[in-house]
């Protein structure tokens, strides 16, 4: 296999407490080496000079869509995305048509992966048949077929015994449950957040309640049952409030939060703009000072995209019949960069650690890290690139995004996939990064 | 002061400056006469073709539009709920951009979605006339309500307007909000706490569960009409505690001062909201609201057609010929 | 840069008094007649010359304003729709003999549409026309019976005529038409 040097960026490894000059030595697939002034014989050059070099980025939340929605997004396009977005592993989210809640799905998804993704794919299994909270899915099934997680993002799991049941059981696999926080009762018939621009819009809200009433009741769950919580998408401050609390406790809870949950607020839907349309929404100016604080202490430990597309027609219609959703990928990074890097709310070191390394170890995961042995990952970005987000540069089916229209600083230029080298000068090249020719 | 009304649209009161707001209040008075005429008809509009667009059941304000349209000899089209194309599953988009190849000029939208003008306004040629949208606005019955009172009371500022009732759902209340407090009325809300937004103090209004405290000082009393679904809902006890709490009936009317007028945009829930004696008695302006309805609506259709002769016309500003005589 | 005047105050006094004596002598008396000014100006002309005929033949006779907005020709070919002002009618006008008063008479059109809306008041016996000045340039087959003054004009020019009333002086004056407001009917 080929030898790739990567000479003269700025390394960023928060595995290895490096930020630095350094080059950075791939062997068969593998991180060799990291220093600096590396000599390799034989091997490509890669020059990252005035570059950014970061652990390729983990995605724990992302909806490809496959099987089931392929108008929307497949693993093709899906994982192409996400290699634009310099994200070398996405966990695919169970909520495909058939649900990932057995053996079969995830084998078709692990195929359609091997096949087409240009990335690493790691599923998510349902936690419950169908996805409908009702029973159970065969979990032990699910792990031998290789999930990482489990989850019903999309769906929420009502029934306090059948989570306190799910949680149990998951310990026995020692796989987390990714926990999709909503109080459907609470939020039904809700299209945005329930707050000053609801009231004055005439819009049905969803308040701030919806999540932080399930997100209560699911820590106490964990800590009573020694499990491990993930709490999906968190939205409001009193959310981190309660994940401060629990960590302090010693629970074995951990958080993600999604960069448009980071960049923008409610003021967003005053158009009635779809596009500004998810669950959970957009919270007030004070939610999101306490997510962008709580991203910064370490309370929420990393930044998952929960990527989700839809096509143009059915996002193009009137706010409450619009799909909740948005894409996130391709501009997770320039927007954490522009929102938080360069206000100096997070440094470079920080944003690797919850776009990399945090991630990972959260799922146990073998990447995010430069260490020598590693599975090469990595993404290379120039920091001073600027770029507006337009609907037809997306490398996404769906075009479904927030910011539409933004200028941002900062592009992914290169991106290794096991050793492969799968975006160069900031395109995607090739369709499968897995090793074949 | 020249005052001049520029938007294509009338998609709500909230964008409203108080002189528009003003100049609106001044047309609608001009209307009313035509109203009064033996010939109830003026050529403003001939030629032009208004299309009723109602995708939510509506009798008075589809007539009332319907009347105001003849009246200015526009042509109308009205395309109901339930006929239209929609519910054979054509998007609203789609379904507004076949009307406008049939080349309209005005079309007057209710729909159940609160935003749904907007976003046919943002690609529409035609003018786009809210007739009511969700729980956003109803700004037409906003204008009636305000002109009611103005022709009333000769003014607005500094007047105490209390609105009672399910404000969380009425687009009638936001619009009477805006309308009222940016031409410098006192406006309180009264109502239970289940159908009152949380935080609609910060819109500049004061909120109130007590009636009787509502009505002491007020110059007006707008009743919103009580949707009899809240109470499966679980907002409401019983549509019977409602009308004990908050209903208008004779007794209640002896709390407000003697020159207290009651409003309501209708259909009134007789013996809910309000009891029929005081519907129909001397201090109600719910017939006038019904009458003053037509002309509003007449100033509103000749505005914006108005407006969007600009939206079309020559971009640079040129020297005016003075207007042949 | 001064305008030329065409009338001052005395000549505008002396205009309203002759006209006034000429309708009063045309129909035989002030029985079943009525003046309508057409807003804004010829509203106020109107006014007058009702004082004027009081003068003459000791009768009041009854004055309406016209707003003739509604009734324009033009309303597709100009910016904003103009502002509505109210039409005063307060007597019947069927049967009635009725002069129509206005400042200027220039293409006819004002007064066309002027004869729309008082025929939809109801049905005059006779309508005549009375104006302070005549440019000329007719438009549509439209003449005055009674005129102040007949002032010859270049299209390019305009005629102003600015009343006590509403504009605090009384003048007529010529002027040219970049400087002009669209004429506020």
């Amino acid at each position: 296999m080929t030898k790739l040097l990567i000479r003269g960026g700025r390394v960023i490894d928060p595995a290895n407490q490096l930020e630095g000059t350094a080059d950075v030595l791939i062997e068969e697939g593998r991180i060799a080496k990291v220093g600096p002034k590396l000599s390799a014989a034989g091997a490509e050059i890669l020059e990252a000079d005035g570059a950014l070099v970061f652990p390729g980025f983990v995605d724990l939340h992302v909806h490809l869509r496959s099987p089931g929605r392929e108008e929307k997004e497949t693993v093709a396009s899906g994982t192409r995305a996400a290699a634009k977005g310099g994200f070398t592993t996405v966990c695919a989210m169970a909520n495909t048509d058939p649900p990932a809640d057995s053996r079969p799905v995830i084998d078709y998804l692990l195929a359609e992966a091997q096949r087409t993704a240009v990335v690493h794919v790691l599923p998510i299994g349902a936690v419950t048949k169908g996805l409908a909270g009702e029973s159970l899915a065969e979990i032990g099934e699910l792990k031998a077929a290789g999930v990482v997680a489990l989850s019903d993002d999309g769906h929420s799991i009502m029934n306090a015994r059948l989570m306190r049941h799910a949680l149990e059981y998951a310990t026995m696999f020692d796989l987390p449950i990714i926990g999709h926080e909503e109080d459907t009762t609470l939020s039904a018939g809700g299209v945005m957040h329930e707050g000053r621009i609801s009231v004055k819009q005439g819009v049905q809200g969803i308040p701030s309640t919806a999540e932080t009433v399930m997100v209560a009741r699911d820590i106490l769950l964990a800590e009573a049952t020694h499990s491990r919580l993930h709490l999906a998408h968190v939205s409001a401050r009193e959310t981190v409030e309660l994940v401060r609390a629990a960590k302090r406790r010693g629970v074995a809870v951990t958080a993600e939060v999604t960069p448009h949950h980071l960049a923008l607020t409610d003021e967003a839907l005053q158009g009635y703009e779809p596009n500004f349309k998810m669950s959970p929404p957009l919270r007030s100016a004070e939610d999101q000072a306490a997510l962008r604080e709580g991203l910064r202490d370490g309370t929420i430990d990393c930044v998952a995209t929960d990527h989700a597309p839809h096509t143009q027609a059915e996002k193009e219609v009137e706010l409450e019949t619009a799909p909740f959703g948005v894409i996130g990928l391709e501009t997770a990074l320039a927007v954490l960069l522009k929102t938080l890097v360069e206000p100096g709310l997070l440094t470079l070191t920080q944003l690797a650690t919850v776009l990399s390394w945090r991630p990972a170890q959260i799922l146990g995961l073998p990447c995010g890290t430069l260490s020598p042995g590693a599975v090469a990952d990595v993404t290379i970005v120039d920091p001073a690139r600027v770029w507006t987000v337009t609907a037809g540069a997306f490398a996404s089916k769906s075009s479904n995004s927030p910011f539409l229209g933004w200028s941002l600083r900062g592009q992914v230029m290169e991106v290794v996939v096991a050793g492969r080298r799968v975006v160069q000068g900031g395109r995607v090249i090739g369709t499968n990064g897995k090793g074949d020719a | 002061m020249t005052r001049e009304w520029t938007r294509k649209d009338l998609l709500g009161l909230e964008e409203l400056s108080s002189e528009e707001l003003l100049l609106l209040l001044e047309q609608a008075r001009a209307f009313k006469e035509v109203s009064l005429r033996p010939i109830k008809k003026v050529p403003a509009l001939r030629g032009r073709t208004v299309v009723l667009f109602f995708l939510e059941p509506s009798t008075r304000t589809r007539t009332s539009f319907e009347l105001a349209a003849k009246r200015l000899s526009a042509d109308i089209l009205s395309i109901q709920a339930g006929s239209s194309s929609l519910s054979k599953g054509e998007t609203l988009q789609d379904t507004i951009r076949n009307i406008e190849a049939m080349k309209v000029d005005i079309v007057v939208i209710r729909h159940a979605m609160s935003g749904a003008p907007r976003l046919v306004a943002r690609t529409a040629v035609s003018s786009i006339v809210n007739a009511g949208d969700g729980s956003h606005e109803h700004p037409t019955q906003g204008l009636v309500d305000l002109y009611t009172i103005w022709e009333k009371k000769e003014r607005i500022a500094g007047l105490n307007v209390t609105i009672v009732g399910d404000i969380a759902h009425s687009r009638v209340a936001r619009s009477n909000l805006w309308g009222l407090t940016k031409l410098g009325a006192h406006v309180t809300l009264c109502g239970p706490p289940t159908l009152m937004p949380a935080g609609i103090e910060q819109f500049g209004v004061k909120v109130t569960y007590n009636l009787r405290e509502a009505m002491r000082d007020a110059d007006i009393l707008m009743l919103l009409r009580l949707q009899l679904e809240r109470q499966t809902q679980n907002l409401l006890p019983s549509i019977r505690e409602y009308a004990k709490l908050f209903g208008i009936d004779r007794e209640k009317l002896a709390w407000g001062k003697p020159d207290l007028l009651i409003m309501h945009p209708g259909p009134v829930n007789r013996g809910i909201e309000l009891a029929p004696e005081v519907a129909d008695g001397p201090q109600s302006l719910i017939y006038d609201q019904v009458t003053n309805g037509v002309a509003v609506r007449m100033a509103v259709l000749y505005l914006v057609s108005g407006g969007r002769q600009i939206r079309k016309a020559r971009p640079a500003p040129s020297p005016t010929q003075p207007v042949g005589v | 840069m001064s305008k030329p005047q065409i009338l001052d105050a005395d000549a505008i006094r002396r205009a309203i008094t002759r006209i006034a004596h000429e309708i009063v002598e045309h129909h035989r008396g002030t029985e079943q007649l009525a003046l309508v000014g057409i807003r804004t100006r010829g509203a106020v002309l109107a006014e007058r010359l009702a004082q004027a005929i009081a003068k003459i033949d000791g009768v009041e006779v009854p004055v309406g304003a016209l707003d003739i907005t509604l009734y324009r020709d033009d309303l597709t070919a100009i910016g904003p729709n103009p502002i509505v002002h109210q039409t005063e009618i307060p007597f019947e006008l069927t049967d009635q003999r009725i002069v129509l008063v206005d400042d200027v008479l220039y293409t006819g059109r004002t007064v066309r549409a002027a004869l729309d809306a008082l025929i939809d008041y109801g049905r005059p016996g006779v309508i005549q026309l009375a104006v302070l000045v005549d440019r000329g340039h007719r438009e549509l087959p439209i003449r005055p019976d009674y005129v102040g003054k007949n002032v010859p004009t270049a299209p390019e020019e305009v005629v102003l005529v600015r009343l006590a009333e509403t504009d605090g002086t009384d003048e007529v004056i010529l002027g040219v038409a970049e400087e002009v407001k669209p004429h506020d009917a």
